[in-house]
């Protein structure tokens, strides 16, 4: 590997330096005008730009640039349909369609919280104990995977263990949102947005011109589908600027399922559902202020999730050429012509012969897809002569596997060392504005949702502010206790996935039912959160291949089957957000048809003339 | 076009630019359109909600 991993007193203080300006913002911003909420009490506005990047900065994370990209490394442009509805859905939707209805009936409602916004709007305590219930136990998931994201980079940027880099996030992610920095304080989040948004453009460009211009480097990747590794392919992996193979009824469409259904669609509808995003219209002044929104969040997340995804796929036409040289032996010509090859991976011993390179994850010798520049005589262990070969390969061959790991390998290895630091920066930035608003989600969950709502406290806020900073606390370490066990194939999508379909699944279609219509039931929508998240748990627990091995349940019932459909593909690689959804969408439908309607004062209090 | 042979993958990376022009564009078309104005509603809730910041 190129590149310096190591930490120096400059970086030190370059990061200190931010730290401290960041504090010292924040200070400024306690000090007067500080959060959306102020800016409503003063009956001033908001700058949009202040509005749409601190909205974006909570939105984006370390999730969707280090395991985001990094999947988009392994799978390719395929993946960009996400930044297509992250805008379309996320921005556009989001904001046009369903700003303004949460803003007017959280006022009206005087709610504060998402899970209290349902409650009041369906006049039941269950319902919002229940939302609260979801949103305190699945939100440590989606806060690991920020947080593993930015552990791996400072690990790999700074050449230190993983455990160390976690445990320092953790510890300044704690100094961060337990004192004080909890609620997000506007400025503080604009600032962590302008850094990401400097580094995106700068990694952007930078790679584009180190592989020749846009249309010289899709090319180069797009002439690389031959360098599929044979597991991607029999998934139906067809190179990183094409979509998997589209099919039902065999493993070959396996990929194409999990791309879409997974990974664009759990997330890129999950994002509507999303409790600490949904607050954010209520502190917002008018529509006015959100239509303002719409073009800068638009153009940030076009940034913040676009270039992670190119770069991503891009960085494996940069290994191709750029990468540090392997060696090894030839196994199969991959195509002659071009002098490419499926090389078993070898290594020179002390001795001078060559060995092969196990790899840790099959026991077996190491395999990869080289582009061969070199060939020479060579001798192994046995004293036995053979070709050495020596060349590049694709990202994976560089992460050995590890997704997670593509972009901090990419930026240690392609860009100069200072920029690491400032990647290093935005990376922190997005995760802090985004586990900031994740821990004060879970906060309010925890306190005003399930403790206020269960005690039957009412207004006694006082006890339920000990309760909020005791869950952020145990929401935290269970972060950290997920983050430092669970280390598997792109963790950091999937945990991202599980909650932004959960949270579609259990609570979309009661949420966008309570803004639109008034038939919607009491009922109707605790039936259908309760089907949604039902059967996203059954499918993620039975089905779902990859994550119910993990769980292990599925093997007891089944015998060691990694799913209850194991013999029918492609039904292990369907995300749940595809079962629950339309079940949650419909159960609300049925079950509202055939329950009272909401009364009338009630419904005049939600939807004044 | 632009080195991506796969009309979905190339639909998908301009789709992504036509998202956020479109999003300009309303933005632009609609920055005056909507009334701007506090309630009474809006700024009891603000107060309720800075109650809530505060005592965190």
């Amino acid at each position: 590997m190129t590149g310096h991993s190591s930490v120096g007193w400059v970086d030190i203080v370059v990061i200190l330096a931010y730290l401290f300006a960041t504090g010292y913002l924040g200070w400024l911003g306690y000090r007067g005008t500080r959060s959306a909420a102020d800016f409503l009490v003063g009956g001033r506005s908001a700058h949009p730009i202040i509005m749409a990047v601190s909205y974006g900065a909570t939105f984006i994370s370390t999730a969707a640039i280090v395991g985001f990209g990094g999947v988009a490394g392994l799978f390719g442009m395929s993946l960009l349909w996400l930044t297509v509805l992250n805008i379309g859905v996320g921005i556009l939707i989001a904001f046009i369609l369903l700003g303004e209805p949460t803003r007017r009936l959280g006022h009206h409602l005087g709610a504060h919280t998402f899970p209290e916004l349902l409650g009041q709007r369906y006049q039941s305590r269950g319902i919002q104990i229940f939302a609260g219930a979801i949103i305190f136990l699945f939100m440590p998931l989606y806060s690991a995977a920020v947080m593993t994201g930015g552990s791996i980079f400072a690990a790999t940027q700074f050449g230190i263990d993983f455990e160390v880099a976690l445990l320092i996030f953790a510890l300044i992610t704690a100094a961060y949102v337990i004192p004080g920095g909890i609620k997000a304080v506007m400025y503080t989040d604009t600032l962590q947005g302008f850094v990401m948004v400097f580094a995106m453009i700068f990694l952007l460009i930078f790679t584009y011109m180190s592989l020749g211009g846009i249309t010289e480097a899709h090319s180069t990747l797009t002439d690389m589908a031959d360098l599929v590794p044979a597991p991607l392919a029999q998934m139906g992996h067809q190179g990183w600027t094409a979509m998997p193979a589209f099919g039902w009824g065999a493993t070959t469409y396996d990929l194409w399922w999990t791309v879409i259904t997974a990974l664009v669609l759990g997330v890129g509808i999950g994002v509507l559902a999303q409790p600490q995003l949904v607050v954010r219209f209520m502190t917002v002044r008018s529509r006015r202020e959100l239509d303002r929104a719409v073009p800068i969040g638009a153009v940030f997340i076009l940034l913040m999730v676009g270039t992670p995804f190119v770069v991503g796929s891009l960085s494996n036409a940069w290994f191709a050429q750029n990468g540090p040289l392997l060696q090894g032996k030839v196994v199969e010509v991959i195509d002659a012509e071009k002098d490419r090859a499926l090389v078993e991976l070898m290594q020179q011993g002390e001795s001078g012969t060559w060995t092969s390179i196990i790899s840790p994850k099959t026991q077996a010798p190491a395999r990869a897809p080289m582009i061969i520049s070199e060939r020479t005589s060579a001798q192994d262990g046995a004293g036995a002569t053979f070709e050495l070969v020596a060349g590049r390969s694709i990202a994976a061959t560089y992460t050995k596997g590890d997704a997670d790991k593509i972009i901090p390998a990419f930026i240690m290895a392609a860009m100069p060392h200072w920029f690491g630091v400032i990647f290093f920066l935005a990376l922190l930035a997005a995760a802090m504005s985004t586990m900031s608003s994740q821990f004060h989600t879970i906060g309010t969950a925890a306190g005003r949702d399930l403790y206020e709502r269960i005690a039957e406290k009412g207004h006694q806020r006082e006890p339920s502010i000990l309760v909020m900073r005791l869950a952020i606390m145990i929401g935290l370490l269970i972060a950290v206790t997920i983050s430092y066990t669970v280390r598997q194939e792109y963790v950091i999508a999937r945990f991202t996935a599980i909650f932004f379909g959960l949270c579609a699944a259990s609570f979309l279609p009661a949420y966008i039912g309570g803004l639109i219509s008034k038939r919607v039931t009491r009922a109707g929508a605790l039936a259908s959160m309760t089907v949604g998240m039902s059967v996203s748990l059954f499918w993620l627990a039975f089905i779902k291949a990859r994550e119910a091995s993990a769980i292990g349940l599925v093997q007891l019932v089944t015998d060691g089957k990694t799913s209850l459909l194991a013999d029918y593909p492609n039904w292990p690689s369907v995300d749940p957000i595809i079962i629950a959804l339309p079940a949650s969408l419909l159960t609300l439908i049925l079950v509202s048809a055939v329950t009272r309607p909401p009364d009338q004062a009630h419904l005049r209090r939600c939807f004044p003339r | 076009m632009l080195g991506i042979d796969d009309p979905y993958v190339l639909m998908a990376y301009l789709g992504a630019i036509s998202m956020a022009v479109i999003g300009i564009i309303y933005g632009l078309v609609r920055r005056n359109a909507a009334r701007d104005e506090v309630t009474p509603e809006d700024r009891l809730w603000a107060l309720d909600e800075k109650k809530v910041d505060d005592d965190f």
